[in-house]
């Protein structure tokens, strides 16, 4: 967390460099002063916010319509589910472990269909979402438990040192990932990796035509952000000791979507915003009960009316969206 | 009508095979049934200005797509430098040293100016990404670089105010000059323009032809699809005229201003096949 | 062979559930550009208000009209909601979004499908309705030693007599080709004179339509209906769109049909478990080697 902090520092203009400073202390702090009911809530927000970062990468700078997010995602919490309990590797090990095998398997799905265009890619993104969880559920080679998932799973601990297994240690675990994670993306979104990738959103011929690789730079933006989805699968995986299928479905895929847009695309704040929004909205309106999925709904259209660039759109793009044309060749 | 001539008796000489920087060799282009460039021989000399006129529909656009790697050749092959380059792609043939610009300009529109042209910048840089998550000294440097390079781009093209200014904000005729701008920040040996003046005022057309002028260099080409023929004749060192898919003619301006076939394709072939008997159209491909 | 053949039957009665929501898809995305997520809910929707005239109307709609005649009275009353429900969800979800460009459309309508979904389940519950038996009529045939049920065969007829009437509807008449012209140049198309508005008046009150009344037929077919089952239509339904190619009307009534036959192929001689693995994959081989689909047209980049 402190290095969040100093690091923007260098970047952001003072008046939001208060800003920043004040919300780190507010997370930092709210742990210590809240029940573990809010603790854990706070968790979640946080692994929404890692999972956020991690689709507004491939959704948000490249502008490929993935909504096949949670495979990668469970292809996370089910790596390290399934080491942990058949051989029992620490889960800290298994933290970058489950993150390659995301990016492994975002690597060999996603390069045969990358060249796809729009809602053709989305459509194959949905496609392979639905392959894996289907495949988690048909229990391939007795691993993945069939419906029920795997249970078991060991907390993160570090040799017997420290084992993280309060919910503010998980809160703490997953915020500074999610803090290092963010410092990392701001990196990128300044070099010329973060360049390559907007201008692929913004036009992919020019992009292509002023020697940005669009194919290798979409590719990469897939494995970096099935890689971060990876980890928000280990952490989620350690929390609950348990996975199973039903954790990662299409509505999940739709959430993480919806994460992005509530915020903002390409805008890291705004995925913030967008998964406390989808974090929190079921918790305030769980009076309403039964009506409160309606009222989400209902929110998401009025968000869209009202402000179709999300909540905290990046300073200097727009959507960076024009009308595009269902040809997958051309979308121009 | 103006030519440029002032060096073409010493440019002539010069035009034999080591002077040609981009050769096509019986290229070949077909969209389903429509031939679009067919056994188109052209060449493009080193350090001139040479354009591809036509009448519309001639397959102009079409040689440029294929020459800067969007369309794959149905046959034949493109030398640049003497290295075959059909079939690689774009971003490769960029690398290689050809930039170019669109005939509807193709910015990236949400970006600001300057973003523009550094993302020219892109393929002389080789930063990756741990280099740039951990802000490597090497990385940082890059950066600057870049940013140099990019920041006397925009102050050439004179949009230094605009630096900061979405490009989908400025005037049309600053977009073109910042997407000429943004192809040059790829540090190419040939520079292919479609249409530069197209849409462009009398003035803003002056300024681009000055502009083309004063940033051909010796290691400098410059390849044009062009429509006015003030410019044409105004600019070209060398000029290659297309007609439904083959080269009718080429030479200097001069040649080209006064060739009968030539006039015959502009203007409709009646009055000419019989006298001339010299182009009864294209044959069957 | 003959198991064979019946199978075939079988996957083309799912196939034909497919196509009829399917053209919902694709004709809202050929005008719109819009992959309208609500669809599926919109299907579900009309199987839920099917049910409640077979349970509620029994007594009526049977001794008046006959057991068929209930299940059409049934359908059509569906059909008529849906379509005023369609054009409804349209102006409040859709309409004030589309100057905002694509990608807000389609998170309304994820917003849209939430909500119909929610409905579904405030409204009859969370657990699964049952078709009452004694409503649907239950006959076996067998015609050269196949087996099929009459419904079957009911169910395959009406399908296709809906399929042709959109086919005639969208090729051969004029407003068919109002629309068409639309999905290919909206501008030019109101430059002719077209009324937009029109149009999608046109395919927001028959795709819903059409998906009520498939709704129905499914929940005779299978008897059990689900609130989510809107999800899992709506996503094979438009797997089919893109299979056929998507915006294309044809195409998409194939594409249904070429999938609930791989479908039950698939479940019938490799797994059941495994089936529906085995239509996603299709579906993205097909992409990777037909990227306009199986009966969309090979397009040029214009640069």
């Amino acid at each position: 967390m402190e290095d969040k902090k100093t690091e923007e520092s260098g970047r952001i203009p003072g008046s939001r460099k208060n800003a920043v400073f004040g919300i780190v202390i507010l997370f930092a702090v709210f742990p210590f002063i809240a029940g573990d009911y809010y603790v854990d809530i706070g968790f979640f927000f946080g692994i929404y916010a890692l999972l956020g970062l991690s689709l507004n990468i491939v959704l948000g700078e490249v502008g490929l319509f993935d909504l096949g997010h949670a495979g990668f995602y469970a292809i996370g919490a089910y790596t390290t589910a399934i080491l942990n309990t058949q051989f029992g590797i620490p889960i800290l090990v298994l933290l970058p472990v489950s993150a390659l095998a995301a990016s492994l398997f975002a690597y060999v799905v996603c390069s045969p269909i990358i060249h796809l265009k729009g809602d053709y890619l989305c459509i194959v993104t949905i496609g392979m979402g639905e392959i894996v969880r289907l495949a988690l559920i048909n229990n391939p080679f007795d691993l993945t438990g069939g419906p029920n998932g795997v249970f078991g799973i060991d907390f993160p601990s570090l040799g017997g040192l420290l084992v993280i297994d309060s919910s503010i240690e998980f809160y703490f675990l997953i915020w500074i990932v999610v803090a290092l994670s963010i410092i990392g993306l701001l990196q990128l979104q300044q070099s010329r990796i973060g360049r390559a990738w907007n201008c692929i959103r913004e036009d992919e011929v020019a992009a292509e035509a002023n020697g940005i690789d669009v194919r290798s730079f979409k590719l990469l933006a897939f494995v970096l952000g099935a890689g971060l989805a990876g980890v928000a699968g280990n952490i989620y995986a350690s929390k609950l000791m348990c996975v199973s299928p039903e954790s990662f479905t299409f509505w999940e895929s739709c959430l993480l979507f919806s994460i992005i847009l509530i915020g903002g695309m390409g805008s890291i704040p705004g995925v913030l915003i967008g998964a406390a929004a989808i974090s929190l909205f079921p918790e305030i309106f769980r009076p309403f009960a039964m009506f409160r999925m309606l009222v989400f709904g209902a929110v998401m259209i009025l968000m869209m009316m009202f402000r179709p660039a999300g909540i905290l759109p990046r300073k200097r793009g727009g959507m960076g969206f024009r009308p595009d044309h269902g040809n997958p060749v051309d979308d121009k | 009508m103006e030519f440029r001539t002032e060096k073409k008796r010493s440019e002539r000489m010069k035009r034999n095979d080591n002077g040609i920087l981009l050769r096509t060799d019986q290229l070949t282009k077909s969209f389903g049934g429509l031939t679009a460039v067919c056994r188109l021989n052209l060449r493009v000399h080193r350090g001139e200005i040479s354009c591809l006129i036509g009448p519309n529909g001639a397959g102009k656009t079409t040689v440029f797509n294929v020459v800067t790697g969007i369309y794959r050749p149905d046959g034949g092959d493109v030398l640049f430098n003497g290295e075959s380059i059909s079939g690689k792609k774009p971003h490769q043939i960029v690398s290689k040293g050809i930039a170019r610009t669109f005939q509807n300009i193709r910015l990236f529109s949400n970006m600001t100016c300057l973003e523009n042209i550094m993302a020219g910048q892109h393929c002389r840089a080789s930063a990756g990404v741990w280099s740039s998550v951990f802000g490597t000294s090497r990385q940082k440097e890059e950066e600057k670089r870049i940013r140099d390079v990019a920041e006397s781009r925009l102050r050439l093209v004179g949009l230094w105010k605009f630096k900061d200014e979405p490009a989908k904000n400025i005037a049309y005729g600053s977009q073109r000059m910042l997407e000429i701008a943004r192809a040059l920040a790829t540090q190419p040996k040939l520079l292919v323009l479609d249409e530069p003046s197209s849409g462009l005022n009398d003035r803003e057309t002056e300024d681009l032809i000055d502009f083309l002028k004063s940033v051909l260099k010796e290691d400098l080409t410059i390849f044009i699809i062009e429509h006015d023929m003030k410019v044409v004749m105004e600019i070209s060192d060398w000029v290659t005229v297309m007609d439904e898919g083959r080269k009718i003619a080429e030479g200097t301006p001069e040649e080209i201003y006064n060739n009968p076939v030539v006039i015959e394709a502009y203007l409709g072939k009646e009055e000419f096949s019989e006298e001339e008997g010299s182009y009864d159209g294209p044959a069957p491909c | 062979m003959h198991v064979v053949l019946e199978q075939i039957i079988n996957g083309l009665t799912i196939g034909s559930f497919y196509a009829l929501i399917a053209l919902g898809y694709s004709m809202v995305y050929g005008v719109l550009k819009l992959i309208n997520f609500a669809h599926g809910d919109f299907f579900a929707l009309g199987s839920y208000m099917g049910y409640t005239l077979l349970v509620f109307g029994t007594a009526f709609l049977t001794s008046h009209l006959g057991l068929w005649g209930g299940m059409i009275a049934a359908m059509v009353t569906a059909a008529i909601c849906l379509a005023l429900i369609g054009i409804l969800v349209e102006r409040i979800a859709y309409r004030p979004i589309y100057p905002a460009g694509r990608l807000p459309a389609v998170v309304s309508a994820l917003g849209a499908s939430i909500i119909l979904q929610n409905l579904i389940m405030v409204v009859w519950g969370p657990r699964y309705r049952a078709y009452p038996a004694a409503l649907i009529p239950n006959i076996q045939m067998q015609v050269w030693g196949i087996h099929f049920t009459l419904l079957q065969l009911v169910i395959l007829t009406l399908s296709f007599i809906l399929m042709g009437f959109l086919y005639y509807t969208i090729q051969k008449t004029t407003f068919g080709a109002a629309v068409r012209a639309s999905a290919l140049d909206r501008d030019t198309a109101a430059l002719m004179g077209i009324d937009f508005n029109k149009v999608i008046f046109f395919i927001f009150t028959l795709g819903p339509a059409l998906g009520a009344m498939t709704g129905v037929m499914v929940g005779m077919y299978y008897r059990q209906i689900s609130f989510i089952m809107g999800w899992n239509y709506g996503l094979k339904a438009f797997t089919a769109t893109i299979l056929g190619g998507i915006g294309n009307l044809p195409g998409a009534m194939f594409g249904g049909l070429i999938l609930g036959v791989l479908e039950m192929m698939g479940a019938a001689y490799l797994s059941a478990a495994w089936k529906d693995v085995f239509v996603f994959l299709i579906l993205i081989l097909v992409l990777i080697f037909r990227p306009t689909g199986l009966f969309g047209e090979k397009t040029a980049e214009k640069v």
